[in-house]
């Protein structure tokens, strides 16, 4: 019998590890809860920083999963259980896979910016996600208001639910300053005349490529980069908004009107794991995503032997990052699953 | 605006308002500044609702103003108002409940010491003891008079002779809410509905039938910033919070404000006067102020009282044409006429800022 995994997850992370795993000839069942893998990318329309089509990523993905592994989707998993050195686990509609391993790939959710009220997210018409602006670009929906005007000035808000305390979360989601950036400099190019802010606490462009698109997105682009943090928005009676804040640089606080407030939504802990995770007793870091046996030299180990994580379920990670990380953890498996047991 | 939204958010901050047996405490200066408010909600919670409510002679301040102004130390505050909950325990009750915003804010920021410092607590009952010989429980419920208000809501639209709405149109009324900083920007949870969009004051609107405008310096201090006004130096900054409040609701043309702390509607309402004489400018129509109104005595208005019984008459902005909208049958002859039926004498008409109806 060939050895056999279980990969919970397909998204960038659980595809990768499961089309690396079946390359690698193990024996690969991939649930996926929605219909279509994935993950969160599947939502998005162009990747930072070189705005390269996400779906091309996913396609590639797909072509190394797609018929090579047996895959389950549109159905999540709702137990786990470890005996005696195998793993089941059971989907919401009763099927139950065995396997000799198991990849926890679960991901993240976004934040619901709602709980960050006085943004007013939920309650004024223009106030959206970048996960929303995001899925009109990839829909092909132009930028307008709730009300279909042209929006001449548009602002992005970063760290929304990220290094924040009051909601939290004290941690940083990564990915939302350069994706702030990119969407940034995407407004501006589908619509030339209008005004770009970006209200950022620092920003922290940290990978390859990432400071080059910050400084076109100024350069090129003329993107105003604010630093201070919103204190508040609020609706006028024409669904403009108000938003408030202060230019630390220049110590003054700030009101402007703009059309349209895209609030940049960071990683949060995925809900749905939370009772699945607590029979496994795996242990949670303070910020709630699952912490590594060693976050140096087995960061996708657990404690339980043939249980491994990988991607988003450890924390906010790009792309880039979530495909390394889940190629280090199908060598993982690939050796426990060939090792003595 | 999706409503909606709001009420997910109300959904998070409920909080528990006793029904009954409440020990009810003063403001140092609302008797001063709206005299009517918390006689009309005796009135109400006793004569309405056969409630019991308990005032105590003995209360005093409870230096909720001077440790705002850093005048009272922390420790005296606390101190002071040990006193208060002594005086709730040697009466019987246990269901505290004040008028005064700053004091429920400082209650509850009291309450929220002791709770994770039980030593601070402690050194506090010694210093009472030492001082005054008392001993106390903690309230087992602690609201502010609003919430009292907000609770029996639905009782007080049951007993309606107004509704909030406009007789001659047939429109609810538009009603600017504000709430007291102290309510819930300190403690959110203490507060119904929150702190970024409070419900105690839309929940009576709204039940009494008006409908409440969301605009843009909702959130802005009404003024009564302690530092903005008890430092003299500081009172334009005062004056030009409360302005930018009128000119953010002005264009929504609100038929009143409602409020519930004792320092928002002296400002909101005396501030109009003031603006006026300084710039000429009005924010009401024809040349009418903005009314301001507490939450008592908008209840009594709705309840159908004498709005000079409510003290309508010492306001700075003239309430008549809001009467007038809400069909209250009132008598103009008796609004300067006292208790005891002595001419009190008319007040000068201010520059610009239209008082009189028939001017």
């Amino acid at each position: 019998m060939n050895k056999s995994t279980i990969v919970v997850g397909g998204g960038i992370a659980g595809m990768t590890a499961a089309g690396e795993l079946s390359r690698l000839g193990v024996e690969v069942t991939l649930v996926e809860q929605e219909q279509i893998s994935g993950g969160h990318a599947a939502c998005w329309d162009r990747l930072f920083p070189t705005r390269r089509p996400a779906e091309e990523v996913i396609s590639f993905l797909r072509e190394q999963t797609d018929s090579k592994v047996n895959t389950f989707s549109g159905r999540p998993v709702t137990e786990i259980l470890h005996h005696e050195s195998m793993f089941t686990a059971t989907l919401s509609d009763g099927t139950i896979l065995r396997g000799e391993s198991l990849v926890l790939a679960t991901g993240y959710d976004l934040f619901d910016a709602s709980r960050k009220e006085e943004y007013g997210y939920g309650i004024y018409d223009n106030v959206i996600t970048s996960a929303e602006l995001e899925g009109w670009f990839k829909n092909h929906q132009p930028v307008r208001t709730k009300n279909g005007r042209i929006p001449s000035r548009v602002a992005f808000i970063h760290c929304v639910g990220s290094r924040d305390e009051k909601v939290g979360n004290l941690y940083c989601s990564k990915v939302c300053c350069i994706t702030g950036v990119k969407q940034a400099i995407e407004v501006k190019e589908a619509l030339p005349a209008c005004d770009v802010y970006s209200f950022y606490m620092d920003l922290r462009m940290f990978d390859r490529n990432f400071e080059e698109l910050y400084f076109e997105a100024q350069k090129n682009y003329g993107i105003n980069f604010i630093r201070g943090r919103l204190s508040e928005c609020s609706e006028n009676e024409d669904h403009t908004l108000v938003v408030k804040t202060e230019d630390t640089l220049t110590g003054k606080p700030m009101k402007m009107i703009v059309d349209l407030v895209v609030l940049l939504v960071g990683f949060v802990p995925r809900s749905q794991n939370t009772q699945m995770l607590l029979k496994l007793k795996l242990i949670t870091g303070n910020d709630g995503f699952l912490q590594p046996e060693d976050e140096h030299n087995g960061d996708n180990l657990t404690r339980i032997p043939g249980l491994f994580i990988t991607g988003a379920v450890k924390g906010p990670v790009t792309i880039a990052n979530a495909v390394a990380d889940a190629r280090a953890t199908a060598l993982q498996v690939y050796s426990f699953l060939h090792s003595n047991r | 605006m999706n409503i909606q939204g709001k009420r997910n958010i109300w959904k998070d901050y409920q909080k528990e308002i006793a029904t009954d047996r409440y020990f009810y405490v003063r403001s140092c200066v609302r008797q001063n500044f709206f005299p009517g408010s918390e006689k009309a909600f005796l009135r109400i919670l006793k004569e309405e609702l056969s409630r019991d409510v308990y005032e105590n002679a003995s209360h005093t301040t409870c230096s909720g103003i001077g440790y705002h102004s850093d005048v009272v130390p922390f420790e005296t505050a606390m101190t002071m108002v040990a006193r208060q909950f002594a005086l709730m325990t040697e009466s019987g009750y246990e269901n505290f409940t004040t008028s005064c915003i700053t004091s429920f804010g400082l209650y509850s920021e009291i309450l929220e010491t002791w709770h994770h410092f039980p030593e601070v607590e402690e050194r506090i009952r010694e210093h009472l003891l030492r001082a005054t010989g008392r001993t106390f429980k903690k309230p087992a419920n602690l609201s502010h008079a609003s919430d009292v208000i907000f609770k029996f809501r639905k009782e007080i639209a049951e007993k309606a002779k107004h509704r909030l709405i406009n007789r001659k149109t047939g429109n609810p009324l538009k009603v600017v809410e504000h709430i007291g900083c102290h309510y819930s920007k300190m403690f959110p949870s203490k507060g119904v509905g929150g702190a970024e969009y409070p419900y105690v004051l839309v929940g009576m609107i709204e039940e009494w039938g008006g409908e409440v405008i969301d605009y843009p310096e909702r959130r802005h201090c009404c003024g009564f910033g302690f530092r903005q006004y008890l430092v003299k130096a500081n009172r334009g900054y005062s004056l030009a919070c409360s302005k930018k409040k009128f000119e953010s609701m002005a264009p929504y043309k609100p038929d009143f404000i409602l409020t519930n702390c004792p320092g928002c509607p002296m400002f909101l309402d005396r501030w109009q006067y003031a603006l006026s004489e300084m710039e000429g400018i009005t924010y009401g129509e024809n040349g009418f102020g903005i009314p301001v109104l507490t939450y008592e005595e908008l209840a009594g208005l709705v309840l159908g009282y004498d709005p000079w019984d409510l003290g309508l008459q010492v306001h700075q902005v003239t309430v008549d044409p809001l009467l007038d909208k809400l069909g209250v049958d009132y008598d103009p002859s008796a609004k300067f006429t006292g208790k005891n039926g002595i001419d009190l004498g008319k007040p000068e008409p201010p520059t610009f800022l239209k008082f009189y109806q028939n001017e």
